[in-house]
């Protein structure tokens, strides 16, 4: 089952991908997450691995992940080596107006799990698309005030030689 | 092989019956001794046999059939892929219907062996364990050799033999052994039928019976033992008795080892008499806190006394049970 979730932020890719490019801080914004560690010297970048559990309903699921696809301030992809099968995505994109539109998507599932695993997936997939869109908001909210801060720094840089 | 069940909560195997030319002569002294009583005592014959004395062979036979059926333990029937696949129905279950939450995982030391020591609720269908196994695999995945001791009978029951995928294994101190030896995190209930069983109005209250196996078991193997305190469990049926009575009566004490013939109110049954075929539980909400680990030597000293080291654990695991009671607003509901 694959739950996707977008929204548009005003601020570039650079800002955004201050906080996608860096997994060791999505404790602080991703919803639902319980523990989100590095595993191993690599702290970002393609091959780096991490535990992490995200809470749905009664259990903490997740495992061990591994960053599969790292394209500076477009992509950020991983796939699980451990736990619940799952395939998650960040997506930037540039747009004419402006803004960034910014994309999460993740792939979970439990491979012959039967009815079970595909009833199961379909009860948890409010709960994730809630977590995903948090988090989005949270991620529009930092860039945006990240944005918004560089702005007023510029403008007080460019008003105090005149005066 | 049968079962003898000691005060240790730890259930320790012993043989039913004598075996070769040792059971020849005991069977044959023994059929002396009953005709030399038949001979002196002849008014015994003609008094009619109570009822409970009529079940007792019947009783027997069972309990050498539970017997033959307790399968030999062996760690690598536990099946993680099995226990992957399966992840998703006990989370349904798990979420839907006891919409359980399991705190404090993070306190399970992340490697080596640990003595797990629960509270024991909700009958024969022990709802408690399967939240507990589900939040405990996600959490540290399936890799992590984890395993549960139960009751014998559970584990020579028919259409259980799941269990010992799960990690399930016959309660006894052999077993432990073995599961600790191996690195395993090891759960216990010391409590076993005795507690499992306890009437609803006393559900609040953790009661091993004075069974300190299990603490014995955490010093030879020098484990740490991690409290896993929970409540709700026996609010998913109302339990009336433990029928301790009822079962001396018929004598399952001495031929099933079971010290305990429950009743209960329980769906679809009404009125459940001994649990065997087990019944609907309430969607009671199940809570489940996991304490911090207790290192025996470190806190108690290197020769500690196993009588003050029960009744902290007993007081600790009391007291967040208290703690989790005073959170619940209704039975059932949570």
């Amino acid at each position: 089952m694959k739950v996707l979730e977008r929204v548009d932020v005003s601020a570039p890719p650079e800002v955004i991908w201050n906080y996608v490019g860096d997994p060791a801080s999505y404790l602080h914004f991703i919803s639902g997450i319980t523990r989100w560690e590095v595993q191993g010297d690599q702290q970002s970048g393609l091959g780096a691995r991490y535990r992490m559990l995200m809470r749905v309903r009664s259990a903490e699921i997740g495992g061990l992940i591994e960053v599969v696809e790292y394209a500076e301030l477009a992509d950020l992809a991983w796939s699980s080596v451990t736990g619940l099968d799952q395939r998650g995505r960040w997506r930037l994109r540039e747009r004419p107006d402006g803004l960034t539109r910014v994309e999460l998507a993740l792939a979970y599932g439990v491979a012959g799990s039967g009815l079970a695993g595909w009833l199961s997936e379909r009860i948890a997939a409010p709960t994730i698309r809630g977590h995903l869109r948090r988090s989005l908001q949270q991620l529009k909210r930092l860039a945006e005030h990240d944005q918004l801060r560089d702005l007023a720094a510029q403008r007080r840089e460019n008003r105090s030689p005149a005066t | 092989m049968s079962t003898i069940e000691t005060e240790t909560g730890l259930n320790v195997s012993a043989p039913s019956r004598p075996s070769g030319a040792k059971a020849k002569t005991k069977a044959k002294a023994k059929t002396k001794t009953k005709a030399k009583a038949t001979k002196t005592k002849p008014t015994r014959r003609s008094t009619p046999p109570p009822k409970a004395a009529l079940a007792l062979p019947l009783l027997k036979a069972l309990a050498r059939e539970v017997s033959r059926r307790i399968p030999v333990a062996n760690l690598d029937d536990r099946d993680p892929d099995y226990i992957r696949a399966s992840l998703p129905r006990a989370w349904l279950l798990s979420s839907l219907w006891f919409r359980g939450e399991v705190r404090g995982l993070g306190n399970i030391p992340e490697s080596g062996p640990v003595l797990l020591v629960g509270n024991h609720s909700g009958g024969n269908l022990t709802p408690d364990t399967i939240v507990f196994t589900l939040a405990f695999s996600t959490y540290f995945g399936v890799e992590r050799a984890f395993y549960q001791l139960a009751h014998n009978l559970v584990m020579s029951a028919p259409g259980l033999g799941f269990l010992r995928k799960f990690g399930t294994v016959a309660a006894s101190s052999e077993n432990a052994k073995r599961a600790l030896d191996s690195g395993a995190v090891l759960l216990v209930y010391p409590g076993g039928d005795h507690e499992v069983h306890r009437p609803i109005w006393e559900a609040n209250r953790i009661d091993f019976g004075g069974r300190k196996g299990f603490i014995r078991q955490a010093l030879a193997h020098d484990v740490p033992i991690v409290p896993v305190v929970s409540i709700g469990g026996q609010e998913t049926s109302l339990f009336l008795s433990r029928g301790s009575g009822l079962a001396k009566l018929l004598g399952l004490d001495r031929s099933l080892r079971l010290k305990v013939l429950p009743i209960s109110l329980a769906l679809p049954w009404g009125i459940n008499v001994g649990d065997f075929l087990g019944h609907i539980p309430l969607p009671s909400k199940i809570t489940i806190e996991t304490l911090a680990p207790i290192n025996l030597r470190q806190e108690f000293g290197d020769d500690p006394d196993v009588d003050e080291i029960y009744s902290h654990i007993t007081r600790l695991m009391q007291e967040t049970l208290d703690a989790l009671a005073g959170e619940r607003r209704f039975p059932v509901i949570g």
